[in-house]
């Protein structure tokens, strides 16, 4: 078997080049980690019995991973669809490098149909134009991150990260630039989670810190109209910035419910399509990853109280679009699936899961009602859940430890 | 005038073993507010270095007179008096940057570092120590405070104090200022690296296991 020999050859490097003592030591952290990356552990259980699976954080993590692709490939597609639209309508061309290289790619196979909007190869060439370097650069970054803390502070390189990178592509603009990325996700693995002992103890969800170094660091890029679409002095809105108009404004601006549904309007990679996270979530609840407590109830709580608004009867057009609406625009349900589902920033505690997702889904609501400055407040409200999680998760395990003290001395 | 191993300690330790603000967590406020520029940063320095001083002089002075039920106020109304004379001086003589600093030069009166110190050395020292030990941690915290400084302007405007470092791209240069820099959280992210250093060299700072 040549696995088998692949195996050995790994083993007999563990033991002559990186156990302790010998002259790679330092670098056992790297060693493990590739190790662990193509065979499961050969470490045994001593002592009592333990019960051992093989669905460990590296297959949760790869199940998220599989979850994202529907997001991911349909959000590739949309870059390249909504660009050669705005072609087909106006003539715009891809700016900078990126359409030298469009039009160079064009110039040598037209049959690619590159900037054809009917053409789905070509628009998701197109997209994967943009999206490829931002994915690389993510991945490069972070892993070197990942591995100098790993070395350092000798911890298992794991792979959490890998979420998290293919996570952070999905939540920007196609067409942030590189050095930007590389920055924020050097921010977001070192700040929202090296600092406090690498994957399972950050607080913070490191896609999202990352992103939202983005949102406060370069505003004036990142936020606003002319990033949403990958050619050059176009600007186009995403359907979501109209929501302070009303369900009439987003209609006149040409999107439908079903476009906002199936994902055909300009946003961030991977979070236009409703219908993709969909088919995340169900891959995630069978497999059983995420928890159902937390996106059922941010789903209750966010279009519960979106309807509660509409029935208001207000004069603040954002609070009459109605909750059918809220689901589909921006990253509401992107975030329901993949973000605030987190297990490890979200609250751990039954209860505390209903409570936290509740107040992360009314947040967002709110958020985008009452502030029509920043109608996206999905990033910054998950966030803000990630820090109160303790917090609920505290009270949760003091009332019962009180139910119970009470029971004790009832008796 | 010779000064004694302990004055010379008192002086040396707030600058970096015993910092005020990276070791004992004191005067936060101000550093997240008057860090946003060099030149903001270091008339604050001085203010703050000349307040502890003096008013740990002055504690010092009438430690043996003054009834413990009362020192508080008495303290207050010494670091009150110095506090009115920076903020007077400045407005005096550098208008535009009493503007930039706005309510942080009274709010050196409410500075725990300088309270701190008159409550925890200057009212049972003598004043020569008690002057030392105040330039010290008006020194120390003037350290951090300018050091997040330097962070803060370098990459929120491109420039140091004032001059053009990077070009930014509004004036036709390539560097793309980094809004964050310009918020407070920047100066929390900041301490933060400072305290995380500082512990990483110090190991009697780390906490127990």
């Amino acid at each position: 078997m040549k696995f088998k020999s692949l195996q050995r050859a790994l083993d007999k490097a563990g033991s002559s080049l990186f156990a302790k003592g010998k002259p790679l030591s330092f670098l056992y952290q790297l060693y493990d980690a590739a190790d662990t990356f193509f065979f499961s552990t050969n470490q045994k259980t001593t002592g009592s019995v333990h019960v051992r699976d093989c669905n460990d954080l590296k297959r949760a993590m790869f199940t998220v991973v599989l979850a994202l692709i529907p997001c991911a490939l349909f959000g590739i597609f949309n870059v390249g669809y909504q660009a050669n639209l705005l072609h087909n309508q106006c003539g715009a061309v891809p700016g900078g490098w990126h359409g030298t290289f469009l039009l160079w790619l064009n110039g040598q196979c037209p049959g690619l149909r590159l900037f054809d909007y009917t053409s789905v190869l070509g628009c998701f060439l197109y997209g994967l134009v943009y999206y490829l370097p931002v994915y690389i650069v993510t991945m490069i970054v972070g892993i070197f991150w990942e591995v100098v803390f790993a070395t350092v502070y000798k911890h298992e390189v794991n792979e959490g990260f890998f979420v998290t990178g293919f996570l952070f592509p999905l939540i920007c603009p196609a067409t942030i630039p590189l050095w930007q990325v590389a920055l924020a996700i050097s921010f977001g693995v070192v700040i929202g989670k090296e600092i406090f002992g690498g994957t399972g103890r950050n607080f913070l969800n490191p896609a999202l810190v990352a992103r939202a170094f983005l949102f406060f660091a370069y505003a004036g890029q990142i936020t606003g109209d002319k990033v949403w679409t990958a050619v050059d002095g176009v600007s186009k809105a995403t359907p979501l910035s109209y929501a302070s108009e009303g369900a009439q404004a987003i209609v006149g601006a040409g999107y439908q419910w079903y476009d906002a549904f199936l994902g055909l309007i300009p946003g961030a990679v991977g979070e236009t399509s409703t219908v993709c996270c969909l088919i995340g979530a169900a891959v995630l609840l069978t497999a059983g990853i995420a928890s159902w407590r937390i996106m059922g109830s941010m789903f209750v709580g966010g279009m519960g109280l979106a309807w509660i608004f509409s029935l208001c009867g207000s004069n603040n057009p954002a609070m009459n679009l109605g909750p059918w609406w809220h689901f589909v625009l921006g990253g509401f349900a992107f975030g329901m699936v993949f973000m605030a589902t987190d297990p490890i920033s979200a609250a751990q505690t039954r209860l505390g899961q209903y409570i936290y997702g509740l107040l992360v889904g009314a947040l967002v609501i709110v958020v985008r009602v009452f502030n029509p400055a920043y109608p996206e407040g999905c990033m910054l409200v998950i966030l803000f859940g990630n820090c109160v999680a303790p917090l609920i998760d505290h009270f949760v395990v003091e009332a019962n430890v009180r139910r119970r003290m009470k029971r004790l001395q009832a008796r | 005038m010779e000064l004694t191993q302990n004055d010379k300690k008192s002086f040396l330790e707030p600058l970096f073993k015993n910092n005020p603000v990276f070791v004992q967590i004191l005067g936060i406020c101000s550093a997240l507010a008057v860090t946003t520029s060099m030149k903001t940063a270091i008339t604050m320095t001085l203010a703050v270095t000349f307040v502890t001083a003096f008013s740990n002089v002055g504690v010092s002075l009438i430690r043996k007179f003054i009834p413990g039920s009362i020192r508080m106020i008495v303290e207050m109304t010494i670091i009150a008096a110095l506090v009115i004379l920076v903020d007077q001086l400045i407005k005096a003589f550098s208008y535009d940057l009493s503007k930039q600093l706005s309510v942080y030069v009274g709010l050196i009166i409410t500075n725990c570092i300088v309270m701190g110190r008159a409550e925890a050395f200057a009212i049972k020292n003598a004043p020569t120590g008690s002057f030392l030990d105040g330039l010290g941690n008006g020194l120390g915290y003037g350290c951090v405070l300018l050091i997040v400084a330097f962070f803060r302007e370098l990459f929120g405007f491109g420039k140091i104090f004032g001059f053009v470092v990077f070009k930014t791209v509004q004036n036709g240069g390539w560097y793309v200022p980094n809004g964050l820099m310009v918020t407070a959280p920047a100066a929390f992210f900041l301490i933060g690296a400072i305290i995380w250093i500082a512990k990483t060299f110090n190991k009697s700072l780390q906490d127990a296991e």
